[in-house]
């Protein structure tokens, strides 16, 4: 009898990309088509996501791709009249760095603008839901979240339907204020998405930022957090259910600007099925005046069948030694036969031993969300995703 | 009282060179309460005996019977034999992320007993099995088997098999990879559910060390996929003084 290996570890330390060095420009122009070979776009599946690299007018083609379900929003005195392309929040924080996002911001004139008051407590999670109309309707955004100082909220965006969907996210969380934002993208298998979330977090301030993603074609949700305020703290994380043939990627940023700030990131990736694919790509910067900072940061992934690929890339660079700490950490394990036994063996039944696995695996993100409607779904998605897997095989040995 | 009977038993796996027969007619019976032994040198077939009871499918069953009072253990799924009372605590216990050893025992205890247990008593029984096995409390919040030490996943299959208080136990080489402590401590468990449940327990090793702490009534020992000799544990004793090679070179 022979063990098999069941978890790959993998610590690297590869100081090879300078993320902040990375272009940016407002200007679609001003960014080659991505060919596939740069390495924002290496792990990517730039066939579907070739829709949202045409820079088209979005707005004009009779109705537009994407549903905009803000009333509760609106309701709660939360949300801005429209805001052009001039308008002063607007570009504070989000600068495109690739081409779907330099196209979203060009041809999305009026941005989607939620400012929480200052010094205002919201209980009530704000939930916008974004329904695609059709993924053959290419639509773009701009989407702001605003936190004023000392403001406390919790910001969800909840996306469903079909859609051909490129999205600028601009976050910003002013001095003491606490956010907490998730977004949810409960697509349809034909949409393909590309967001781009980018967000400052100022003095004393807090962001909790939450990428959770079930459904789409493509889908690649890529956030960047800069701690820019001394004392400011941010938890990112992210959990992904990648079926056959859906590409999910989240190219994960956390910059440690500020003095004395804190940062955690957790991404957690599920795969099963032939085609199943997630990319994270976890870059960590730790700046020249970041004294004090505590940041680490993981990416654990679990392959369900064979036919599936993970890929997880963490970076870290540090350009300043006076820290309290930097870590990362990186595993892809497999559900395999040897565990199946293994629980079988103390009288778990197959198909219970199978949910034992992935809901153990993945609920320790999902209750980080802390909003009962949105975990229930989560949860239901889960049951959904396991109904589906129960008729595949499991991933096979390794080695075998 | 109940009867575990192998008659026969030939176990074969598929290689790479085609399908190689590991077993090749095992007898053994063994009733509730008694402690046999399985001794023999590596590759003789012991492990194979093991996955074997507990139904792993690597192996294939091509002749004989095992049969658990008279009901025919290979009819049953893997997790039915352990609904039927059979164990293996495993020489190389399988890492189970984002599982916790807390939620596995209960899962496992539901599955077995068909029923949950009543959460104050099973609190308390998990922390004085716990307890007993001396493990830290705060293991029940670690994902089964992951970073665990070789000793403590040898305390875990023992935890499991005095909470889930199986009929027969087979322990495959429970005692590789402990320290002398751990042995001590590990035996002490599987004594007190020796005691404890009449457990009927089919103890393989490859070394007499455990022996000193379990006592056996009946010394088996495999050579070739078959047992070549039994005996009582003056047997065991003989086999620490002589070792194995006048069986190897019987075999030739």
């Amino acid at each position: 009898m022979t063990t098999t290996e069941n978890v790959r570890s993998e610590e690297k330390f590869v100081p090879i990309q300078t993320r902040s060095e990375r272009p940016s420009s407002f200007e679609p122009a001003d960014f080659e088509t991505p060919t596939g070979r740069e390495v924002n776009w290496k792990h990517s599946d730039l066939k579907r996501l070739a829709p949202l690299l045409v820079d088209e007018a979005t707005e004009n083609i009779g109705h537009d791709g994407i549903r905009y379900g803000v009333e509760a929003i609106d309701a709660a005195g939360v949300l801005v009249e429209s805001t052009g392309h001039e308008a002063a929040v607007r570009g504070e924080v989000f600068t495109p760095e690739d081409l779907p996002a330099a196209i979203a911001w060009k041809q999305c004139s009026n941005a989607l603008h939620i400012q929480i008051p200052e010094g205002k407590s919201i209980g009530e999670p704000l939930v916008a839901r974004l329904e695609g109309l059709g993924a053959d309707i290419h639509a773009n955004a701009h989407i702001i979240v605003e936190a004023l100082p000392g403001s406390q909220s919790t910001v969800v965006l909840h996306h469903t339907g079909s859609a051909a969907y490129a999205q600028n996210v601009e976050i910003i969380v002013r001095d003491g204020a606490r956010l907490n934002f998730i977004s949810v993208q409960d697509w349809e298998d034909d949409t393909v998405h590309a967001s781009a979330h980018q967000a400052r977090v100022d003095s004393d301030a807090y962001l909790k930022h939450m990428v959770v993603s079930f459904g789409g074609g493509a889908v690649r949700v890529n956030p960047s957090v800069r701690l820019h305020g001394t004392g400011s703290e941010t938890e990112m994380y992210g959990l992904a259910f990648a079926d056959s043939g859906q590409h999910m990627e989240s190219q994960v940023f956390m910059f440690h600007e500020g003095e004395n700030t804190t940062g955690n990131v957790l991404y957690k990736g599920a795969l099963q099925g032939k085609g199943a694919r997630y990319v994270w790509i976890g870059d960590v910067l730790i700046g020249e005046g970041a004294n004090g900072t505590d940041s680490y940061e993981k990416n654990q992934n679990l392959v369900l069948t064979d036919g599936t690929r993970a890929d997880s890339i963490p970076n870290l660079e540090i350009k300043n030694g006076n820290i309290e700490g930097a870590g990362h950490a990186s595993a892809t394990g497999r559900f395999d036969d040897e565990q199946l036994f293994y629980l079988r063996s103390r009288g778990i039944p197959e198909d219970e031993a199978r949910r034992l696995v992935v809901v153990g695996f993945l609920m320790e993100i999902v209750q980080k969300i802390g909003i009962d409607e949105i975990e229930t779904r989560i949860e239901a998605l889960i049951q959904e995703e396991l109904a589906a897997g129960a008729s595949l095989a499991p991933a096979a040995k390794a080695g075998a | 009282m109940s009867v575990l009977e192998i008659k026969d038993l030939k176990v074969s796996i598929d290689t790479d060179a085609g399908e190689k027969e590991i077993l090749k007619g095992v007898d053994l019976t063994i009733k509730s309460g008694e402690i046999h032994a399985i001794m023999g040198p590596n590759g003789s077939g012991k492990s194979t005996l093991a996955y074997a009871i507990a139904g792993h499918p690597r192996y294939n069953v091509t002749g004989g019977t095992i049969t658990l009072d008279g009901e025919d253990v290979l009819e049953m799924s893997v997790d039915e034999r352990a609904k039927a009372g059979l164990f293996l605590a495993m020489q190389y216990p399988v890492e189970i992320p984002g599982v916790t050893v807390s939620n596995f025992l209960r899962t496992a205890k539901t599955a077995v007993s068909g029923e949950a247990p009543k959460i104050r008593q099973w609190v308390g029984d998990v922390r004085e099995a716990m307890d007993a096995l001396r493990m830290d409390p705060a293991f029940q919040e670690r994902n089964v088997n992951e970073g665990f030490s070789g000793g403590e996943k040898k305390r875990n299959e023992i935890l499991q098999m005095e909470l889930l208080k199986p009929s027969f136990a087979v322990l495959d080489e429970t005692d590789s990879g402990l320290d002398v402590d751990a042995l001590r401590v590990v035996s002490e468990g599987v004594n007190r559910v020796h005691e404890a449940n009449d457990l009927g327990v089919l103890l393989i090793t490859h070394y007499t060390r455990i022996l000193r702490y379990i006592e056996p009534d009946f010394v088996h020992v495999f050579v070739d996929g078959r047992v070549a000799e039994r005996g009582g544990k003056d047997l065991a004793v003989r086999l620490e003084d002589e070792g194995y090679d006048r069986f190897l070179k019987a075999g030739v």
